[in-house]
């Protein structure tokens, strides 16, 4: 079985190839547009504060609960099938753990050290770029790291919109109840939700300042 | 809608098969990692094995551990309920070990002094103390095996994933309108009813 799915891939290399640059393309892109739209408006909120924050954590919180392949379907009425419907999709589901993460960060940012800094003379972007963001750095990749498995995952999903993506050699195999082609969608999906996990797990401790680390 | 006014009584019916299969299988994975989180909360090291191996299961993509499951146990209920097993494990027995481990020791001596049995202990001190941090993992599982319930439909597994995935099949959109955001309602109030209990019983606990 593991030897007809590795055959099938050595015969089929740019069909494959396809799918896995269409499955990489669409969860790289959420991720990056996701991060793009989250990271700006958490930085409004926690420098707003107030209703606005009321209002945007608990969309965050409802949004964290849809299932993917209700998201994603919904995508379809409205977008049509597709990669650019799967992209929106991904991209919604990306937001709340990416916005989530990046407020609780900044928020936990204690407030006499953004005091000192501004006593310090420091202005409002300079204190966002040098004290804000690096001190927020962990609790924001944690969310990265979250939202990455999520929409390696989703992107699995979006098959069944017409996304593309190494989710369609899952569906073949199902229909047709050939194991060796669900294996070919099955297992490199598999290892690209670990890498994705193990690596912004390394990224995370990266960024992690030196003060900060255990 | 007026797919929904002829076709109703089957919404419904969806809708108590997504219910019954995540709560059948949320009850085996409470039941599995109480066992597995109560044994390993005093135990660290067994503990982050037991959580590297859970880890790993949660990190799978749905659709790819119900196609890997195909060969094992072929289509149906079985192998949607293993799935969802698998991918609550990780959030139940984090928050089952942590719970219990954080309890303070000086309440556990105070217990032991008092004469409890390591049974009393478990039943009368540990558990009710860690239980906001079981329920809010027990939130979190439920969530996620409602929204792993909609992908089982590909596998015949039931539920409102059907409709979702024939609407999008025979592109018929009042099926997916209403199977997506009937699954979304349901996700949504399971979320909120257990984050109220959770509140109450943290404030229980502060009171």
């Amino acid at each position: 079985m593991f030897e007809a799915a590795w055959r099938y891939i050595l015969e089929n290399p740019l069909a494959f190839a396809r799918a896995l640059g269409v499955h990489v393309s669409l969860s790289v892109l959420a991720l990056l547009l996701a991060s793009l739209l989250a990271l700006p408006l958490a930085v409004w909120l926690n420098r707003r504060g107030g209703i606005a924050v009321l209002v945007g954590i608990n969309l965050a919180n409802v949004g964290r609960t849809l299932p993917s392949l209700a998201v994603l379907a919904l995508a379809m009425p409205l977008m049509g099938t597709g990669f650019t419907p799967s992209l929106f999709a991904l991209t919604l589901l990306a937001l709340p753990p990416i916005l989530l993460n990046a407020y609780t960060g900044l928020h936990g940012v204690p407030a006499d050290v953004v005091d000192a800094a501004r006593g310090m003379g420091l202005r409002e972007h300079q204190i966002l770029r040098r004290i804000e963001f690096p001190l927020a750095l962990p609790v924001i990749f944690a969310g990265l790291r979250t939202a990455a498995v999520q929409v390696v995952s989703g992107a699995v999903l979006a098959a069944f919109i017409g996304g593309g993506g190494l989710g369609d050699y899952i569906t073949a195999g199902i229909a047709m109840m050939s194991l060796h082609l669900l294996l070919v969608g099955a297992i490199p999906v598999t290892l690209l939700s670990i890498g994705a996990d193990a690596l912004f797990g390394v990224l995370q401790r990266r960024v992690t300042p030196k003060g900060l680390a255990e | 809608m007026k797919w929904l006014e002829r076709n109703w009584p089957e919404v419904l019916l969806a809708l108590a098969e997504h219910v019954w299969i995540s709560l059948a299988a949320l009850t085996i994975a409470f039941v599995l990692a109480m066992a597995v989180g109560l044994w390993a909360a005093r135990r660290p090291r067994a503990l982050a094995a037991v959580l590297a191996v859970s880890g790993v299961l949660y990190t799978i993509p749905t659709l790819a551990l119900l196609a890997l499951l195909i060969p094992v146990v072929g289509l149906g209920k079985t192998n949607g309920i293993i799935t969802m097993v698998a991918f609550s494990l990780l959030i139940l027995i984090r928050n089952i070990a942590t719970g219990v481990r954080d309890v303070p020791a000086e309440v556990i001596d105070a217990a032991r002094g008092m004469g409890m049995s390591p049974r009393q202990l478990l039943w009368r001190v540990e558990l009710p103390l860690a239980l906001p941090v079981i329920v809010a993992g027990l939130r979190v599982a439920a969530v996620t095996v409602i929204s792993v319930t909609v992908v089982a439909a590909y596998v015949n597994a039931g539920g409102l994933g059907a409709i979702i995935l024939t609407g999008i099949q025979t592109d018929h959109t009042p099926k997916i309108w209403i199977g997506a955001l009937t699954a979304c309602a349901l996700a949504v109030t399971v979320d909120l009813s257990l984050a109220y209990a959770q509140a109450r019983l943290q404030r229980r606990g502060a009171g």
